[in-house]
């Protein structure tokens, strides 16, 4: 049976872990390399690294961060963050990252998406959808959700599954930083309208948060930061808490 | 010893090259060429793969004289050869994912995309699914039944002969997962990105 997946993200600027664990053998917190390796042997089922580094000459840290990270971690890893181009994922795939996300660059031009999948199969490709509810629809927004494409979130996800992504992963814009749960509804809508497997995120703040995004929104994969970076929960605990509530992980 | 990784373009096989690397330590002198003569002279070959059938195909026509050299490997030097993902499916007869492409013809069969019952199942399949050991395999020694391994793909190997089938797992269907011909192996999932059990599934076929 395919078992539903955990995946903790690590937000990297400027090669450095934003928020990182503080764990007391840890030589160095804020490196990159040794928070995934803790994760991966903790269980994680992927890693996620988003680079928000924000100085294009700072730009190629991620490339080193990825290609040691693939040479510890023996789990997918999909890197997301300011990819532009078919080039910029070309680069980081052959630097070892097994997806990339690619978020703003794929509402501004989708023939990214469309020929990445191409070139390098659907199953590296991650669309990533910053969505935000006004009245009764979602709006994607881009630029790490400083602008309002105006686009419906719905029509949108389909569209990226017609150009050729792997997966989805769908983050409230309302719920991101806040503790207070998935946007189930926006997760559930999106999840039904597709055919493709949906990463729920943004948004977590316990572990019952996860099992409604699994059971609710149909999200075949769950990720989370700040519960896992802080040590609220470890990898294991969150997956010990989903099977006991009849959801299949890999244990 | 020498292990080739077959580099023919095929998509990203970074992580294949990294676990190979990993579990050789320095004990393998592990290759990553697609130099005909290199890959003659090795004691085995990796044969990654992903993208789609046709694609990985036509990469490996595109170099001439690769599909021979590695046939000659395979079929009549009868050296172990280790197919990963689309490296398992091009062992087939023939794939029909884009168009209809003829594969190696290794392992009599085809490759067909995965029946998702009318949208109920998602594809593409993504994710830890467990295997089933059908049958005794090298690649398995010391793999329990039921482990997880990691998977990312829509189309499935549907060999003609049922013996060579090694492991299946459970999505949709019951999809071939291993197979085992001789000195021909294959894996439908990622052992490169099956943690600790993938890594033990590479240092078995090292060992053989």
């Amino acid at each position: 049976m395919l078992k539903n997946r955990i995946i903790p993200c690590l937000d990297v600027k400027n090669g450095r872990v934003v928020k990182g664990i503080n764990f007391v053998d840890l030589k160095d917190a804020g490196d990159p390399v040794e928070q995934a390796k803790i994760y991966s042997d903790g269980g994680a089922d992927e890693i996620c690294f988003l680079d928000i580094t924000a100085s294009n000459e700072n730009r190629d840290i991620i490339y080193d961060v990825v290609k040691k990270t693939s040479k510890k971690c023996f789990v997918p890893l999909t890197v997301g963050g300011g990819v532009r181009s078919v080039e910029d994922i070309n680069k980081l795939l052959n630097c070892g990252a097994d997806k990339v996300s690619i978020n703003t660059t794929a509402v501004e031009n989708s023939k990214v998406v469309s020929d990445s999948s191409k070139k390098f199969g659907s199953q590296c490709i991650v669309v990533a959808i910053d969505a935000k509810k006004n009245n009764d629809k979602w709006e994607v927004f881009t630029h790490g959700g400083r602008n309002n494409s105006g686009i419906d979130a719905l029509d949108y996800a389909k569209q990226m599954e017609d150009n050729g992504a792997g997966e989805l992963l769908v983050t409230s814009m309302d719920r991101d930083g806040t503790q207070a749960g998935y946007d189930i509804d926006l997760i559930a809508k999106i999840s039904s309208s597709v055919n493709i497997p949906i990463i729920a995120s943004g948004g977590v703040g316990n572990l019952d948060h996860l099992v409604d995004g699994i059971k609710l929104g149909k999200a075949s994969a769950v990720l989370a930061a700040s519960i896992f970076h802080y040590g609220k929960y470890s990898v294991k605990e969150a997956k010990d808490y989903l099977d006991s509530k009849g959801i299949p992980v890999r244990i | 010893m020498k292990i080739t990784i077959v580099d023919y373009n095929s998509g990203n096989i970074s992580s294949v090259i990294n676990s190979f690397k990993e579990v050789a330590q320095d004990k393998v002198n592990i290759e990553v060429t697609s130099d005909l003569n290199k890959i003659k002279s090795s004691d085995k070959v990796v044969l990654p793969g992903q993208g789609s059938f046709k694609s990985c195909v036509d990469a490996l026509n595109k170099i001439n004289g690769l599909s021979d050299t590695l046939n000659e490997f395979a079929i009549i030097n009868k050296k172990p050869l280790f197919g990963i993902c689309v490296g398992l499916q091009m062992f087939a007869d023939i794939g029909y994912e884009e168009t209809e492409t003829k594969g190696l013809g290794w392992i009599s069969g085809k490759v067909s995309k995965i029946d998702n019952q009318n949208g109920k199942f998602k594809l593409p399949h993504i994710g830890w699914n467990q295997i089933n050991i059908v049958k005794e395999s090298k690649i398995f020694k010391d793999i329990k039944n039921n482990s997880h391994m990691y998977f990312v793909h829509s189309y499935e190997f549907i060999p003609g002969d049922k013996n060579v089938i090694s492991a299946t797992t459970d999505y949709s269907s019951n999809i071939v997962c291993s197979v085992e011909k001789e000195n021909i192996f294959g894996t439908q999932f990622h052992p490169e990105k099956s943690d600790k059990l993938g890594l033990k599934i590479l240092e078995n076929f090292i060992k053989i």
